[in-house]
């Protein structure tokens, strides 16, 4: 018997929404079906599962707000020997949050009634004080039985019999407030300058050469088969890690676990604001063409607000390219669990010295930001020459 | 087909790429792409839909001619004529 959770879909987050079953009991399912939809502060996210068998029943119903690690469906696997307990409280699995978000001017809580020497986190007095939950009525999970971030969380989960307050009727499934977009931002980036040592280099690229190559490959080509420049991007990338496991993984449990794919994050702008960064799989072993058409789908689902919670948790490095009406570069900022992330600023007709002559070429400023935990300028300023490389034999991608 | 028939098909091809956009608000002779924010994806999928709209190729090359809406509405009704529709 299989136990099919709330995912964690990034490690800005905390709970998520069931929306929508998309599997009923009885159903068969495969690994990697979607079965359920669940709403974050991200947008709506498909959720995949991870086995393989008959969906058994639904624990909770659609509506529900759980903590990431609660018990969603139970999935009969074929085969199963052993029966595993149902759980009722999330797992372990993720590093429990406790100094999450812990904000710089929290006002002193009102200190509710708590017996001296218990440890309440910073953020977990916060949320209690927000949400007028009684500290001593949690258990506290933490170290020395101290009151974490989730502990609160799930005190209010289970307060009272939760009355779901109905989304307005204009708001369309899937649709994420902004401000709720702004603060997964702000709790992730937060993370990465608080707990990531980022170390920086930038590298200016002539990429005269590759942008030729496909413009002469797209010319022959209707649009629905023609290229971008970040297409090239994410394959030279891709291909050029293979060298440099040591930027290409996650960082997690206080130890990093290079991956033995590329899945490259692309950070994809929203339209009125926000942006996400999900994965496009086995990003080395797809054709240019296949990248492409990875983009294309991928870029069009991100902006409808619908696409899949193994996209959101994958990725083990991101791009951030900024396009051909962009500014020359990008200081990017890690995405944690990762430890690297590479910016592409637009590329611009340059004068530029070409074997003793002033030239005009494109040039396209690459900068990298790495997790000095992992890895030392030296062999990013490798990385980057290395996807410079790649970038001057195109038709090799 | 007339300009006004053009100007119609690419003001609701404009609103799937761009769908909060104020297309009734938009200058005919502004920059479309800066100002609706339109990006290189964005662009492409709006080139893909109007070429399946209206039976025509958009050449790369060309692209800079779908600057304006008074530009593009021009460019794409030409080149509907020169294709025969």
């Amino acid at each position: 018997m299989g136990v099919f959770r709330m995912p964690s879909l990034g490690a800005d987050m905390e709970a998520g929404t069931l929306v929508e079953w998309l599997k009923k009991p009885g159903d068969a399912v495969k690994s990697g079906d979607i079965i359920a939809v669940v709403e974050t502060q991200k947008g709506a996210i498909e959720i995949e599962a991870f086995e393989t068998g008959t969906l058994e029943s639904h624990l909770l119903p659609e509506g529900s707000t759980v903590p990431v690690g609660t018990a969603l469906a139970m999935i009969q696997t074929a085969g199963a020997a052993i029966d595993r307990e149902v759980p009722t409280a999330p797992p372990p699995a993720e590093p429990a949050p406790a100094p999450q978000l812990a904000p710089a001017a929290v006002p002193p809580a009102p200190a509710p009634a708590i017996s001296p020497g218990k440890k309440v986190s910073p953020a977990a007095r916060h949320f209690a004080a927000e949400h007028g939950i009684d500290l001593s009525s949690v258990v506290g999970t933490g170290p020395d039985g101290a009151i974490v971030y989730v502990d609160v969380e799930n005190a209010w989960l289970h307060r009272e019999p939760r009355a779901e307050t109905p989304k307005p009727a204009s708001q369309p499934k899937g649709a994420v407030e902004p401000t709720a977009m702004r603060a997964a931002i702000a709790a992730a980036m937060t993370r990465s300058k608080r707990e990531i040592p980022h170390y920086y280099l930038g590298h200016a690229v002539d990429v005269t050469g590759a942008i030729a190559w496909m413009s002469a490959r797209n010319e022959a080509r209707p649009p629905e088969e023609r290229l971008l420049f970040s297409a090239l991007l994410l394959k030279s990338l891709a291909l050029a890690l293979t060298k440099f496991p040591e930027f290409n993984g996650q960082f997690r449990d206080g130890r990093f676990e290079p991956a033995g794919q590329v899945h490259a994050g692309m950070a994809i702008a929203l339209r009125g604001g926000g942006l996400v960064a999900p994965a496009i799989h086995n990003t080395a072993s797809l054709t240019l063409d296949q990248v492409m058409a990875a983009l294309r789908d991928l870029t069009t689902r991100v902006r409808a607000g619908r696409f899949r919670g193994s996209e959101l948790a994958d990725p083990t490095i991101t791009l951030t390219s900024l396009g051909e009406r962009g500014v020359d570069w990008v200081q990017p900022i890690i995405y944690p669990p990762q430890v690297a992330i590479i910016g592409a600023g637009a590329p611009v007709l340059r004068p530029w010295m070409v074997d003793g002559q002033v030239t005009p070429r494109q040039i396209c400023q690459f900068t990298l930001a790495a997790d000095h935990r992992v890895s030392d300028g030296h062999r990013g300023a490798l990385l980057l020459r290395e996807i410079e490389a790649r970038l001057q034999s195109p038709e090799a991608l | 087909m007339t300009p006004d028939d053009v100007k119609t098909i690419l003001f609701e091809e404009i609103g799937n790429i761009a769908p909060e956009a104020d297309l009734s608000a938009l200058r005919p002779e502004a920059d479309l792409r800066e100002e609706l924010d339109i990006d290189s994806i964005g662009f492409l999928n709006l080139i893909i839909a109007l070429g399946q709209r209206l039976g025509i190729n958009v050449p790369e090359k060309d692209y800079s001619r779908l600057g304006t809406v008074n530009s593009a509405v021009a460019y794409l009704t030409k080149s509907i004529s020169l294709a025969g529709r």
